[in-house]
């Protein structure tokens, strides 16, 4: 499990966060939502520690990262496994190097082991035979899928995911949600993920955060947000025609 | 002098949180093999033709008669050694490496790969700078070695097949009062133009922030920060050392 307590960061002095607490669960998929520039992102980076909040803190476990020293931090840190929004795959690495990196530089395990390791991460996401592509030579997807395997190869306790849909068409974006949603459950970790797409929302969300302006606005689950009550969560939920009309017959039951 | 101070603390950074020596080992082999294997061509040209071209000016310059035609090469050679090597080269060495250093970490930093590193626990300064630092530090004098070699050679060639001297005057003029802490001074200076050259450029690509646009600002201000860092040190160093 994961708990933020009243983070709040600003740049220049402006705030970007505003006194945001909340827990994760452990075994869900939790979703940080809201439209661009409500400070999403800046709340996953406090949460990994990419970006030092101006005050609150992050508990991982118990376990108060926020506070603790490098050490302690790495330590967390080495627990962690995260998706970037354009797959921050190394360019000079092929696939599995990529997705064998975590071994390399985290564990002692022998080679034998750790293509062992790489080949069922990439199994499990649904890639085989790109052992040897780089990068460049990959979709989009494709590239999501290995920053999936290369987060998961170290058997992460948390998975952050940052955009997981962003540049994807909606059949992948699918695609992606479901295994990521897949693995959370199979491993029993505690995901974030970071997103805007309402399609994850309403297929992934069972726990929901919703942002606005820099503050927490609403928290509750995809079966709840028809009916949040909160004008702001509606003006992004129901932006277009055929979600309004969905509202409507939602309330109307 | 908030960005020396950064640059300070950058450097300090280095040395915390470092990964196992066999990682540190493989980082530094393939960045020597980088700089080295992908810079002596250029090194070999430039320094072959700045050598031949010193012969040149200099035998033009001298048109006495009373000086002997082997002072030519002796002029050359204190050349080579003083400040076309290990400094001239360190220009050249500043635009080619520096601005692939801070272009490669610059893009690194900026399609998040950097970001990457440190969520996986790894102190992303020292893994990715520390071997270009230390890769740096153990190629560049070797390869101002061979600049200076090949700046003898390209003098000689042009000497003798011109017919400006003789050979044996060329052997004569480099062996004369010949003094060999220049080679010291001359690596001395290697040492630390490589070290500034590396870390500067390191530092500016790892701390871009922006897009592309930014990248190649950050290459071009590394390279030019290198260079009037090397061309400042230079001047201290012969001050110092001379």
């Amino acid at each position: 499990m994961i708990k933020i307590n009243r983070i709040s960061k600003a740049f220049n002095g402006k705030p970007v966060l505003d006194n945001i607490s909340g827990e994760f669960d452990k075994g869900k998929t939790n979703l940080i939502i809201g439209s661009s520039g409500t400070g999403k992102s800046v709340l996953l980076k406090c949460i990994v520690g990419l970006l030092q909040p101006d005050q609150g803190s992050v508990y991982f476990d118990l376990r108060n990262f926020t506070e603790a020293d490098k050490d302690m931090k790495s330590e967390i840190r080495r627990e962690m496994g995260m998706l970037f929004q354009g797959s921050a795959l190394f360019d000079s690495k092929n696939v599995e190097q990529n997705v064998m990196f975590p071994l390399d530089v985290l564990t002692t395990k022998t080679l034998e082991e750790k293509l062992d390791r790489v080949n069922f991460c990439l199994k499990r996401v649904g890639l085989e035979n790109v052992n040897s592509k780089m990068p460049s030579e990959i979709s989009g997807g494709m590239k999501k899928r290995v920053g999936i395997a290369r987060a998961i190869v170290n058997n992460p306790n948390y998975l952050f995911c940052d955009e997981p849909n962003s540049g994807l068409d909606p059949q992948t974006s699918i695609v992606i949600d479901e295994l990521i949603k897949e693995i959370t459950e199979e491993y029993d970790i505690t995901t974030v993920v970071v997103t805007h797409d309402m399609n994850s929302v309403m297929g992934i969300g069972e726990k929901i955060m919703f942002l606005y302006k820099g503050h927490k606005l609403w928290e509750g689950s995809y079966h709840e947000i028809m009916n949040s009550g909160v004008k702001e969560l509606d003006d992004f939920v129901f932006t277009n025609k055929v979600m309004k009309n969905l509202k409507g017959k939602v309330t109307s039951l | 002098m908030k960005g020396f101070g950064k640059y300070v603390i950058f450097l300090g950074s280095l040395f915390v949180r470092r990964e196992t020596f066999k990682t540190y080992y493989q980082l530094v082999l393939e960045e020597c093999i980088i700089i080295g294997i992908g810079s002596i061509l250029l090194f070999v040209l430039v320094s072959t033709f700045m050598g031949a071209v010193s012969t040149i000016q200099t035998a033009a310059n001298l048109v006495n008669p009373l000086i002997p035609r082997y002072i030519i090469s002796q002029v050359v050679r204190e050349m080579t050694i003083l400040e076309l090597a290990p400094t001239v080269m360190a220009i050249i060495y500043a635009g080619k490496v520096g601005s692939s250093m801070a272009g490669g970490l610059g893009t690194m930093r900026i399609t998040e790969q950097i970001d990457a590193l440190e969520v996986m626990g790894i102190n992303s300064s020292s893994y990715l700078v520390l071997p270009k630092i230390i890769a740096s530090i153990l190629m560049y004098p070797l390869l101002v070695i061979v600049a200076g070699v090949c700046s003898l050679v390209g003098g000689y060639l042009v000497g003798t097949l011109t017919g400006i001297m003789t050979a044996e005057d060329y052997i004569y003029g480099i062996r004369l009062a010949f003094n060999p802490y220049f080679i010291s001074f001359a690596l001395i200076k290697s040492l630390v133009f490589a070290f500034l050259i590396s870390s500067i450029s390191s530092y500016k690509g790892y701390y871009t922030q922006g897009g592309a646009l930014e990248v190649g600002i950050a290459s071009t201000s590394a390279v030019t920060t290198s260079v009037i860092a090397v061309l400042l040190s230079d001047y201290f160093l012969a001050q110092l050392l001379l």
